[in-house]
């Protein structure tokens, strides 16, 4: 099993007619992933057509749902119109929204996180690359891709990933894949100070999987998401976890560049963050070059087998 | 997005937070009109950067702080001749200090007692949080630390907003009363509405005062916004001074990149947030010092690449420079081509190492071999960052 999608996942995109929305619909579909609809408000009726795939797209998402069972949307609608898109998932009661869009408002995403609460649907995201649950095919296709990250570079397997930072989490996916170690399910949850899944939802998520041995958590400075994992997972988590903590040279004030990445105080430092993943038991990749062998040596002292 | 203290007090009257009456003044030639329009008696002259630790700052030459009382106009029009032009260093502006280009006058308030108020985003409960104590004036980190209990938090609600019985909570921790009650619930309410229309990322009033006649007035203003949702406040865009940023990063933005300037002298272009921190770490850790963080965005076009090459290369320290790119989607290859094609272009000199990883990287890492440069490979992140520290040496 992977977590949150499987290769069955029936997905709709909003913002399928856009540039952006359009092209990772197509990498998608040549993946593998269930892409049955678009949503576009006053494109409804259109199709959305690529090799041999005709893509249906409607005007809202609840219409969408209806006709095609869609339990997933992949949102790739422009900053000022994105909390919106979010929201009508959760009017339609969808079971995860994965929101690509960079740049919305805090104060909408706020208000959203607010209006979500009790509701049936998890966001992921903003400001993510997606989740990728690989397939068993060349270069990981026949699997469930949502979002931009590249899909060749996974490979079926027991390794979980969660992320902030989309291209670090390709770094981390490739040293594993170079080493013929597979990814149960590869999570992005975005560089943004207010997101919809945190990393621990998704530690704990991987901690109940069956097929996932072995965990990746790579952070940010900023924030106290991933402290508030590491506590969790000395507590709870049975295995093997190596951690990777970006912006030790980052100075204090600054925004590095994730609307999220900035030092407000002594405790959201790379160096404070590191000290407590090693209080935690995780092992500290040393450098970004270090991610998949940290895994290893941490799957080595619990003696778990991670291919 | 930053904004001097004079315009975020401009902003506060508006929004109906109390401030002491002031005027700015941008040359010597306007301080006579902006010190009309102050009552005679003790004024206070301030200089407008876009840091803190004004007040203990000491100017290039000599002069020492850049927020000075002065018992006349006349001893403010002198002291501000002082502080126009001049180079004000605080503790938040690095050594090079910070060209005061504008002060600004206020009426010196009587103080009765100083208080400390801020607002913004509390991350872990995703909700804005109201800051408040009865320690003002001083340093508010210092506070939390030595004397956590003096600090009093308010989380609010986005679907409700603000309550009231929230705000006389703030008032009741404070102990305040009577008229100064009134007016600081009056005074809360609206910073509320200010930091909240606005999407200010952080309203801060240190120190936020009461008078000898129960005034509350915010003797200070240090305002952000959320650089997000500056496209729906033009406004406030208006307000930005180019002056107070570093040319490099306004023009790094100008191309779609994320620059930020640093001490060293290695420079780094990389695609990706997470991955151009993690980059400028291990250079650290290979015993080199990065010159800037630099993301180029999930593409990175010829275009982009000779603008960011050109920014890095604005930099007299830079002594050598590694790009390290994760083609994901994009071919390599393409990149490839971009990086040479942008080396030709600015005549690169100094040691480059290239990093390419990803989409058709053998074909690109070819591409950068048969180019005729002295381009070096890097095969991991590891092993180009140890090249790079070697070169520069």
């Amino acid at each position: 099993m992977s977590i949150l999608i499987t290769p069955e996942t029936k997905v709709l995109v909003q913002g399928i007619t856009g540039d952006f929305g359009g092209r990772h619909a197509k990498l998608s579909l040549d993946y593998g992933s269930g892409i049955v609809a678009g949503v576009t408000p006053g494109k409804g009726g259109q199709i959305f057509e690529y090799s041999t795939y005709r893509v249906p797209i409607f005007n809202t998402v609840a219409e969408a749902k209806a006709a095609t069972g869609a339990t997933v949307s992949a949102i790739f609608v422009p900053p000022p119109f994105a909390a919106d898109a979010i929201l009508e998932c959760v009017d339609a009661d969808l079971d995860l929204a994965v929101a690509i869009t960079e740049g919305i408002p805090v104060r909408d995403m706020v208000r959203v996180k607010r209006a979500m609460l009790g509701r049936r649907t998890r966001l992921l995201g903003p400001n993510c690359p997606g989740i990728v649950t690989p397939g068993p095919g060349a270069g990981s296709k026949g699997g469930c891709r949502i979002g931009i990250a590249p899909g060749y570079i996974h490979r079926r397997g027991h390794v979980g990933v969660v992320s902030r930072s989309g291209t670090l989490t390709y770094e981390a996916v490739f040293q594993l894949t170079e080493k013929n170690i597979g990814q149960t399910t590869c999570v992005g949850i975005g560089g943004d100070p207010v997101n919809g899944t945190s990393h621990l939802d998704v530690i704990k998520l991987f901690n109940a999987d069956p097929e996932t041995h072995g965990i990746i958590l790579i952070g940010e400075i900023g924030g106290n998401a991933e402290v508030e994992a590491a506590r969790w997972i000395k507590a709870h988590c049975t295995k093997p976890v190596a951690g990777f903590i970006a912006g030790a040279t980052a100075p204090a004030g600054r925004r590095m560049g994730h609307a999220g990445a900035i030092v407000g105080g002594a405790e959201d430092t790379a160096a404070a963050k590191i000290a407590v993943f090693r209080e935690c038991g995780i092992e500290v990749a040393v450098t970004p070059s270090d991610m998949a062998d940290a895994l290893l040596r941490a799957a080595k002292a619990k003696g778990v087998t991670l291919s | 997005m930053n904004i001097h203290e004079y315009q975020a007090k401009a902003l506060f009257e508006k929004y109906g937070v109390p401030v002491p009456k002031g005027a700015a003044a941008k040359s010597t030639a306007e301080f006579d009109t902006a010190l009309g329009a102050l009552p005679e008696g003790p004024t206070m002259v301030k200089s407008q950067i876009h840091a803190g630790g004004r007040g203990k700052g000491t100017f290039t030459d000599g002069f020492k702080g850049g927020v000075k009382y002065c018992k006349t106009k006349a001893d403010a029009k002198l002291l501000a001749g002082r502080m126009l032009n001049n180079t004000l260093v605080t503790i938040q502006t690095g050594p090079a200090g910070r060209k005061v280009q504008t002060v600004y006058f206020t009426v010196a308030s009587e103080i009765k007692k100083e208080y400390y108020l801020a607002i913004l985003l509390d991350r872990a409960s995703s909700r804005p949080v109201i800051v408040a104590s009865t320690e003002g004036g001083v340093e508010i980190e210092k506070v939390a630390h030595e004397t956590p209990e003096k600090i009093v938090k308010i989380f609010v609600d986005p679907a409700y907003g603000l309550a009231d019985f929230q705000i006389r909570q703030i008032i009741f921790s404070l102990g305040l009363a009577g008229a100064e009650a009134k007016n600081a619930t009056k005074l809360i309410r609206n910073l509320y509405n200010f930091y909240w229309e606005t999407d200010a990322s952080m309203v801060e009033v240190n120190p936020l005062i009461t008078t000898p006649t129960g005034e509350v007035l915010a003797l200070d203003a240090k305002v952000s916004f959320e650089d997000n949702a500056l496209f729906r406040h033009p406004d406030i865009v208006a307000l930005r001074d180019l002056n107070e940023e570093d040319p490099k990063e306004i023009e790094a933005s100008r191309s779609s990149l994320s620059y930020i300037a640093l001490d060293g002298n290695i420079a780094c272009l990389v695609n990706g947030a997470g991955l151009a921190m993690a980059t400028m770490d291990i250079i650290k850790h290979c015993g080199g010092e990065p010159a800037n963080f630099l993301d180029v965005g999930g593409g990175a076009s010829k275009d982009q690449v000779v603008a960011a090459f050109n920014i890095i290369l604005g930099d007299p320290h830079v002594k050598g420079i590694l790009v390290n790119i994760f083609g994901g989607i994009m071919d390599c290859n393409v990149i490839a081509a971009g990086i040479v094609e942008a080396v030709k272009v600015v005549g690169l000199k100094l040691p480059l190492v290239v990093r390419l990883e990803g989409n058709n990287a053998v074909m690109g890492r070819q591409t950068l071999a048969d180019s005729g440069l002295t381009i070096v490979s890097g095969t991991s992140m590891a092993d180009a960052a140890q090249k790079i520290v070697k070169l520069v040496g």
